[in-house]
């Protein structure tokens, strides 16, 4: 035991000079890098302050209080040139990206699932259509083809004074799409209710009907009552309110004018472009996404299933879906992200999204480039994210559980 | 617990039916019943999917080819109420502007240069994707730099003219480094040789290039508010390219260190870049870069999205080549570390050079999205191929209701033919790379 020591102390390597200790040299490292950092953010601070001065740009974020002095042709809450302020411009802007995300992400979800599913399918004609919808979809930048769609979906439609008339208080035009809008009446809180309580009740539903099947095996109508609960509970409601004359939603129809169509809500071909080619763009990745999830699962399992005497549907539903989604939901997660960031490519087309509204017009009047883009651009991070942040915990519950 | 009573049974009571023969039958008619027509269910689905194909591509079909227009000079040859045709696409429109799509407002005497910058990223193009081509490492070189230097002379025609405060400015500066390398290697009590090469070859790499740029080489100088169409949209690609791979490694290196502060800044710049669109990068290197410098300094309207896309493509690239040090097994770092190799050396002799290999498909998948984002410089005024038929849409010579389809037709058809090659090489490699692994 002593001579291993000693024989131990006397290789010991002779002692070096410090500045080969790798703690030293990674210190060393870290203080260039800081104060590197720290001076290229200095020199930028006091270039800015000095062009701000000599060009006398305001600064600070006091212009959020401004008249902003413009229109926006679609705003979710109430917005004037004369009235709004830069502040609430941003919020517009800000609704309007929203909506057209929500919405995009939930058609382009449909979309790229039933394409991605089609790519796998056995009928060779189904296949091959949906490879050939992926590889043009995939291939061809997203501003040509919002240009595209836009040019194509704007140029087919007629002037307002011949609107094409669908029906049902539909009219399309040049201007967009006009509907019935939908006012609420003083009753609408007893429909709110009736629709919550039957959320609630399929809640509960739901888990006793699990609790029988894990105990006796019995299946019940989960889908059939949670349709009558959601759907038709607060559809029966309605109409029995509408009968005794306490009708809570009454719609207003969009009427012909001399010039234009009044009333009514109106739909932007800008946003219908936006949303066509957002959807059909981000489905084609979808789709790879889901069929890489699908060919994940390996085949046994698929076998297994069908062993036991699962009908295909059921396989899929059962066995393969759950298992895939583990793989699908991260590039999933990050496929809705990109769509809410390529919806800023609105501005490329004018409808009023938050960069078109804020990134633009609000930067060209005021001139405050740094406030504006750092507002924008938290935008973006805080939804990037918030984003990930939820999904990661979603993940954590469909991962796989090892042993 | 008792046992099941009224389990169903699963056993067959009486013997099966003998199920009919396998149909053996080949041939064109039994792959259509197999493929096409197997069950009602398909055979709807074929259905359907053959009236979708019936609705989209015969009108598709003539806009592009059957009705298109081909030869005239102007709006005439494509609007009906003039006696030509309007139904299908104005290909006379895209011939007879084909010379500003690919060279935007370049000097028409000088378009040479460009043709040969062309040529040139071919060639460097194909060195460094062919993945047996000769010399690949001077492929690289050639790349990364003389490539870049020899185009920018070309382009813009070189001759700088630095005042001789320059030279002796960049001479004190080139003494400096040397003196740096030499101090540091007498510190570390290191041999002298190695460090004066190596201080010594970054100031001449620096003074040649700058030379060269400096010399007048005869050429015209063409500012670069002429340049447009194809060649932007290329120059855009190539530069993200240029500057993003090296950038985007020297990132997923810092992720991936063990000292914390560094690690932080690459993790805060990646997330940062990864989570905002790139036309807000683009939109705050036109308006936030100009207040950053000094009062007296300009930066090209051209170079400004030039540096916001290569920034924005070196986050996504770092992200790639950290998937391919994260997929080499410890044993190599551990095997490298073992023969005495000091960081620098262990990575860029033992890692990176696999670590890349294996994310060449990633790396020309972010390729391919750079080369499609390349379209939204158009969006800040820079006159790429989008913002060239944009420019030309609304042109009263060609004044005509097909004129838009057209124009994004064409830019579809350029677009899509670069990207699925692309996409189709990386394929390539991906199965070649899997090949190596298979057992």
């Amino acid at each position: 035991m002593n001579s291993v020591q000693t024989a131990v102390s006397q290789t010991s390597p002779p002692k070096k000079s410090f500045l080969y200790d790798p703690k030293v040299r990674g210190a060393f490292y870290q203080v260039v890098l800081v104060a590197a950092i720290i001076v290229l953010f200095y020199v930028a601070a006091t270039n800015a302050v000095e062009n701000l001065q000599r060009a006398r740009i305001a600064s600070g974020f006091g212009f959020l209080n401004n008249t902003a002095g413009f229109d926006i042709s679609q705003t979710l809450i109430e917005f004037s040139a004369a009235g709004g302020t830069y502040g609430d411009a941003f919020i517009v802007g800000l609704l309007n990206t929203l909506i057209v995300s929500a919405i995009g992400i939930f058609f382009t979800t449909f979309l790229g699932f039933l394409i991605g599913i089609a790519r796998l399918s056995k009928n060779w004609m189904v296949a091959k259509v949906a490879m050939v919808y992926v590889e043009v979809l995939r291939n061809v930048p997203l501003l040509v083809q919002l240009l595209f769609w836009y040019i194509a979906v704007l140029g087919a439609l007629p002037h307002p004074r011949d609107s094409l008339e669908m029906g049902a208080g539909f009219y399309l035009n040049s201007r967009g799409l006009f509907m019935a809008q939908p006012l609420w009446g003083p009753n609408i809180g007893v429909l709110v209710a009736v629709f919550l309580l039957g959320l609630i009740g399929t809640f509960i539903y739901r888990r006793w009907a699990k609790k029988q099947q894990e105990q006796t095996g019995r299946q019940y109508p989960v889908g059939k009552v949670t349709l009558a609960l959601v759907l038709g509970l607060p559809i029966l409601t309605w109409i029995v309110l509408a009968l005794v004359g306490a009708n809570p939603i009454t719609f207003e129809l969009p009427r012909r004018g001399t010039f234009n169509l009044t009333g009514g809500m109106q739909i932007l071909p800008e946003f219908v472009a936006l949303l066509l080619g957002l959807v059909t763009y981000t489905a084609a990745f979808i789709a790879e996404v889901v069929r890489a999830g699908i060919l994940a699962v390996s085949k046994g399992q698929t076998e297994a299933a069908g062993s036991l005497g699962l009908p295909p549907g059921k396989i899929l539903r059962l066995v393969v879906i759950p298992q895939a989604m583990r793989v699908i939901i991260p590039p999933l997660t990050s496929q809705y992200l990109n769509l809410t960031k390529n919806s800023s490519l609105a501005v490329a087309i004018g409808y009023p999204d938050l960069v078109q509204v804020f990134m633009g017009t609000v930067l060209n009047q005021t001139g405050q480039a740094i406030e504006v883009v750092v507002i924008t651009m938290g935008v973006y991070l805080t939804i990037s994210l918030l984003t990930s942040f939820f999904m990661n915990i979603y993940n954590r519950r469909v991962a796989i559980v090892e042993r | 617990m008792s046992t099941a009573v009224d389990m169903p049974r699963f056993v067959r009571a009486r013997e099966a039916e003998a199920l009919p023969p396998p149909n053996l039958a080949r041939g064109p008619i039994a792959w259509v019943r197999e493929n096409l027509f197997s069950g009602p269910f398909n055979t709807i689905l074929t259905l359907v999917v053959f009236y979708l194909l019936y609705i989209s591509v015969p009108p598709l079909l003539n806009f592009l080819v059957f009705d298109a227009v081909w030869t005239g000079a102007d709006r005439a040859a494509c609007r009906a109420d003039a006696g030509g045709s309007e139904s299908g696409a104005c290909w006379a429109f895209i011939w007879d502007k084909i010379n500003y799509f690919i060279y935007g407002s370049y000097t028409i005497s000088e378009r040479w240069r460009v043709n040969i910058f062309f040529s040139l990223l071919a060639i460097g193009v194909v060195w460094l994707l062919w993945l047996k081509a000769p010399r690949r490492d001077l492929g690289a070189v050639y790349f990364f730099w003389v490539f870049p230097v020899v185009s920018y002379i070309l382009l813009t025609g070189g001759n700088e003219n630095f005042s001789v405060r320059f030279w002796i400015g960049f001479a004190i500066f080139g003494a400096l480094i040397i003196a740096l390398f030499a101090f540091v290697s007498a510190l570390l009590k290191t041999s002298m040789r190695p460090a004066l090469i190596l201080g010594g070859g970054i100031v001449a790499v620096i003074g040649v290039t700058l030379a060269l740029v400096d010399f007048n080489f005869g050429l015209e100088h063409v500012p670069t508010s002429l340049w447009g169409g194809i060649l932007v949209t290329l120059l855009v690609a190539t530069v993200g390219i240029v500057v993003s791979l090296p950038f985007g490694i020297v990132l997923a290196l810092g992720r991936r260190s063990n000292l914390p502060i560094v690690r932080l800044a690459s993790v805060i710049f990646i997330e940062f870049v990864r989570g905002v669109p790139l036309i807000t990068v683009l939109i705050m290197a036109n308006t936030m870069l100009p207040l950053f410098l000094p009062g007296d300094m300009t930066v090209d309207r051209l170079l400004r999205p030039l540096i916001g896309t290569a920034l924005f493509a070196s986050a996504y690239m770092a992200e790639v080549v950290r998937g391919g040090l994260q997929a080499m097994p410890k044993g190599q770092y551990e095997g490298a570390m073992s023969l005495g190799l000091n960081y620098p050396q262990m990575m860029s002799l033992i890692i990176l050079p696999q670590a890349l290999r294996i994310v060449i498909p990633g790396i020309v998948n972010t390729f391919i999205g750079l080369f499609k984002d390349t379209s939204l410089v158009a969006i800040v005024g820079i006159f790429d191929l989008v913002k060239t038929i944009e420019a030309s849409r609304i042109d009263p010579d060609w004044a005509a209701p097909t004129i838009g389809l057209t124009g994004y037709a064409f830019a579809a058809l350029f677009y899509f033919i670069f990207c699925f090659g692309m996409s189709r090489y990386s394929l390539g490699v991906e199965r070649r790379l899997a090949a190596g692994q298979k057992r």
